[in-house]
C-alpha cells in the first residue's frame, strides 16, 4: 500500500483496516481479529471467533452420559483433565454420589500437574509472542515429562478419558508413586530456572510492564477470571472461595498482582505452578490406598433437574450447567468456558494501545479455542 | 422441572441471608423463591429481568457484580433463559429463570447492566435465535453469517451417521 493512499484530501490521515488471522501464527489457533489503526495506534479491534465451533454441546445431547467425556477432553485441549472434572463433577452433584477418596487424590494431583502443563506452554508461547525464542524450548520440556507421566496413568498423551462419573478409570501403575516423585522434583527445579531465564529479562520487562493494565471493575464487569482476574488484585480462587473435592484439605495461597498488566498476567502464572507443586507434595503425603471408583450402576442416570458446578482451571472460572430429563443422555449441556469471557474483553483492552503489543496482550490471556468456539 | 423444587436445601450462609432480604429489595411479590440444590432460585416474568438485573446489581445488599453464566434451555414450546450471578463481595449466588414463548422469544437485553453478557447474548441468539432488545449488536457469534436456522434448537435435526 502506498502511503498516499492513507491520507484522505483535506491531508489527515484515514484508518487503516489491518486483518490479523485466522491463520495467523501468534493466534493461537484458528481466530480472527480485525484491528482498525491509526497510525500505529489501535482505534478499534473487532474479534471474530466461531472457526472450531464444532457443536460440542448438541452433540452432548445425543451421547449417554459417560460417553460425554471424551467431547470435554476436546475442548480445552491444553488442560484436558480440568475439563473433564468439571462436567464429572456436575454428573455426580446431580447423582449426590460420594467419590472415594483415593479417587480425589488422583484427580486432584493430575488435575495439578495439567495446570502445570498448561502454563508451562503458556510460558513457552509467550515467549515467542514477545520474541524469545528460547522459553518455548525449556517449556516444552517440562511439559513432555508431564506428558509423559500422563501416559503411564491414562494411557493417552492428550486426550485421555480418565476421570470417570464416579471416580477415575482405574488405579495408578505401581511404579507411579516413584516416577511422580521424580518429576516432581525436576519440576521444582526447572520451575526456578524458567523463572530465572524470561521473568526478570529487561527485554521481556520493557515489552509486558505497564501494558493493557485491566481495572478490577472492568475485569469483573466482563466476567474475566482466573490468572487475568488475580492479576488485578482481587483474591479469588475458586478452588478457596468455593473449594471443592477436596481442595480444603491442602494449605496453598492465591497469588494476585497489582497492576493488571501483561507481566502481572505472566507472572501469576509463574507463581500458580509453585503452588500447584506443593499442592502435589501435600496431597502424595496425604494419600492412602482404597477404592477409586464409587459404587454406581452401570448405566449413569441422574434423576430429572439440574445443576451448575464451578471449577478452577487454569484459565479461570469452567463451569457446567447441566440439565437433566431423566434419560440416559443430557437433557442440555452449557459450558461456561473461560477463555470465552476472558477473550471478549480483548475489544477493550486493544482499544488505544500501539500494533506491536497486540499479539503480547492476546497472548496474555492464554486462550484455547478449543473452548472458546465448542 | 417443579418436582425437583426443595429437595435437598444446601444454601450456604451467604445465600440464607440473601434469601432473607431479597423480598424486601426486589419489591415483588409475585415472585416465588425456591432453592435447587445449593442455588436460590427465582422465575421472572420476561418484562422484569431488566429491573431486576439492575436492581441486584447496583444495591449495596445484593451486589451481584459477576456474570457468571447466560444460557438457554429449549424445552420444545418455551426457551428458558438462566442467569446465573455470583458477588465477588458479598460471596453468594442465584439464578434467575425466565421463560420465554419460542414462537416470540424476545427479551430485553442485559449486556448494558453486565459488559459480560454481551458474546453470551450473541451465542444464544446465534443458537436459539433468542432476541435481545437494545442489544449493541446482535450478530451471529460461533457461525457463518449466512447459516440459515438455530442449531442448538431441539427442532433442529442432528447429522444421522450410517455405520457402514
Amino acid at each position: 500500500m502506498k502511503i498516499s493512499e492513507n491520507i484522505n484530501e483535506s491531508g489527515s490521515t484515514v484508518d487503516m483496516l489491518i486483518n490479523m488471522g485466522p491463520q495467523h501464527p501468534s493466534t493461537h489457533g484458528v481466530f480472527r481479529l480485525v484491528l482498525q489503526l491509526d497510525g500505529e495506534l489501535i482505534v478499534d479491534a473487532e474479534p471474530h471467533i466461531g472457526y472450531l465451533h464444532r457443536g460440542s454441546e448438541k452433540l452432548c445431547e445425543t451421547e449417554s452420559y459417560s460417553q460425554v467425556v471424551t467431547l470435554f477432553d476436546r475442548l480445552d485441549y491444553v488442560a484436558n483433565l480440568n475439563s473433564e472434572l468439571a462436567y464429572c463433577m456436575a454428573v455426580e452433584k446431580l447423582l449426590e454420589l460420594q467419590i472415594p477418596d483415593r479417587a480425589w487424590y488422583i484427580r486432584t494431583i493430575l488435575c495439578e500437574l495439567n495446570r502445570i502443563s498448561s502454563h508451562m506452554l503458556f510460558y513457552g508461547v509467550y515467549g515467542l509472542d514477545v520474541g524469545a525464542m528460547t522459553p518455548v524450548l525449556y517449556g516444552f520440556r517440562e511439559r513432555e515429562r508431564i506428558q509423559s507421566l500422563f501416559e503411564q496413568v491414562t494411557g493417552a498423551r492428550m486426550m485421555h478419558n480418565y476421570i470417570r462419573i464416579g471416580g477415575v478409570k482405574e488405579d495408578t501403575p505401581p511404579e507411579f508413586n516413584e516416577n511422580l516423585h521424580a518429576v516432581v522434583l525436576e519440576l521444582e527445579k526447572a520451575i526456578e530456572e524458567c523463572d530465572e531465564l524470561l521473568t526478570q529479562n529487561e527485554a521481556f520487562l520493557a515489552r509486558t510492564k505497564n501494558i493493557s493494565c485491566l481495572t478490577i471493575e472492568d475485569a469483573i464487569d466482563f466476567g474475566v477470571t482466573g490468572p487475568i482476574l488475580r492479576s488485578t488484585g482481587l483474591v479469588e480462587d475458586v478452588r478457596i472461595s468455593e473449594p471443592y473435592g477436596i481442595y480444603d484439605r491442602f494449605d496453598f495461597g492465591i497469588p494476585i498482582g497489582s497492576t493488571g498488566d501483561c507481566w502481572d498476567r505472566y507472572y501469576i502464572r509463574m507463581q500458580e505452578m509453585r503452588e500447584s507443586l506443593s499442592i502435589i507434595k501435600q496431597a502424595i503425603k496425604q494419600m492412602e490406598p482404597g477404592e477409586v471408583q464409587a459404587k454406581m450402576r452401570r448405566i449413569v442416570r441422574p434423576p430429572k433437574g439440574e445443576c451448575f458446578v464451578r471449577t478452577e482451571s487454569p484459565r479461570g472460572d469452567l463451569g457446567v450447567f447441566l440439565v437433566s430429563d431423566g434419560s440416559q443422555n443430557p437433557y442440555r449441556v452449557k459450558v461456561r468456558a473461560p477463555s470465552f469471557a476472558n477473550l471478549q474483553a480483548i475489544k477493550h483492552m486493544l482499544e488505544g494501545v500501539y500494533v506491536a503489543d497486540a499479539v503480547v496482550i492476546l497472548g496474555s490471556l492464554d486462550i484455547v479455542l478449543g473452548e472458546v468456539d465448542r | 422441572m417443579e418436582d425437583q423444587a426443595n429437595k435437598t436445601t444446601a444454601l450456604n450462609a451467604a445465600s440464607q441471608k440473601l434469601l432473607g432480604i431479597l423480598p424486601s429489595i426486589l419489591n415483588q411479590p409475585t415472585l416465588q423463591y425456591r432453592t435447587n440444590i445449593d442455588e436460590l432460585t427465582v422465575n421472572l416474568p420476561g418484562d422484569l429481568v431488566h429491573t431486576i438485573c439492575k436492581i441486584l446489581k447496583t444495591h449495596t445488599d445484593t451486589a451481584f457484580d459477576y456474570l457468571t453464566c447466560l444460557s438457554v434451555v429449549d424445552y420444545e414450546d418455551i426457551l428458558e433463559i438462566n442467569y446465573h450471578l455470583f458477588s465477588y463481595t458479598k460471596r453468594h449466588k442465584m439464578v434467575l429463570k425466565c421463560e420465554l414463548k419460542s414462537t416470540d422469544p424476545t427479551i430485553s437485553s442485559i449486556s448494558n447492566i453486565w459488559r459480560a453478557a454481551n458474546w453470551f447474548e450473541r451465542e444464544a441468539h446465534d443458537l436459539f435465535g433468542v432476541l435481545f432488545e437494545d442489544h449493541p449488536s446482535l450478530d451471529r457469534l460461533l457461525l457463518p453469517d449466512d447459516f440459515e436456522g438455530n442449531p442448538g434448537l431441539k427442532s433442529y435435526p442432528l447429522h444421522e451417521y450410517k455405520e457402514w
